[in-house]
């Protein structure tokens, strides 16, 4: 199950929605909103998705973790619109037999939906200013 | 050929607009759309050489042609998770 969603995640449904007796191992990933990087406060994180991609991708990804995995069920959820801090922006639960595959499927989930999906993070930032994260590209503060 | 392309984050900001339109020669490529882009839009050119293109939903190389009608999206490296 793959979704992009505006509201809350219910995390712990979407970790009850993977079990089954058929698992003996759940493994549940959330990305939450940190208030310091590199010495920076954050307020608050803006979340937007090219929609259409980014729920193909995240279904190529889910198809491609059951071709490698064992597993039982995966379900992923992600956040778009405003976030403050502590917010959950991502969930990835997976459910497997045993758990190193269950751990190895979990982390290849999040960390190829990191690098491919098209979802962006926009920061606010504590003294004002606003910036686009993308990763390998010079930082361009801007001031809307 | 006239092609509508999708722009996202940092490039959506620099151009100032969600979508904008390019006129492009047939059988143009995914490299031309990038040359053009910059060229029509200054601001996106510093950004040019990190933007990734997409059409139809999937990731396109620079040598990939375009179709008239294909859905064009244009975006600085993503951010997720």
């Amino acid at each position: 199950m793959i979704q992009l969603t505006s509201d809350p995640i219910d995390y712990a449904k979407l970790t009850e929605s993977v079990r089954s007796t058929a698992s003996g191992a759940v493994v549940l990933f959330l990305g939450t909103v940190r208030e310091m990087t590199d010495g920076r406060q954050t307020l608050a994180l803006d979340y937007d998705a090219y929609t259409p991609m980014a729920e193909t991708k995240l279904q190529e990804l889910e198809n491609e973790a059951h071709a490698r995995w064992p597993i039982d069920q995966i379900a992923i959820v992600h956040r778009t619109g405003r976030l403050k801090l502590g917010e959950v922006s991502v969930a990835v639960a997976v459910s497997c037999p045993h758990r190193q595959e269950a751990f190895e499927a979990a982390r290849f989930l999040i960390d190829t939906l990191k690098a491919t999906v098209p979802i962006w993070k926009k920061e606010n930032w504590s003294d004002g200013t606003t910036e686009w994260v993308h990763p390998g590209v010079e930082p361009a503060a801007e001031s809307d | 050929m006239k092609v509508v392309v999708r722009l996202f984050a940092r490039a959506r900001d620099a151009a100032g607009a969600e979508r904008v339109t390019l006129d492009l020669p047939p059988e143009s490529r995914v490299g031309d759309l990038r040359t053009a882009l910059a060229a029509d839009f200054p601001k996106l050119a510093p950004l040019a050489p990190s933007l990734l293109v997409a059409v139809g939903n999937d990731y396109a190389g620079d040598q990939a042609i375009l179709g008239e009608d294909a859905e064009i999206a244009c975006f600085p490296p993503v951010s997720g998770g």
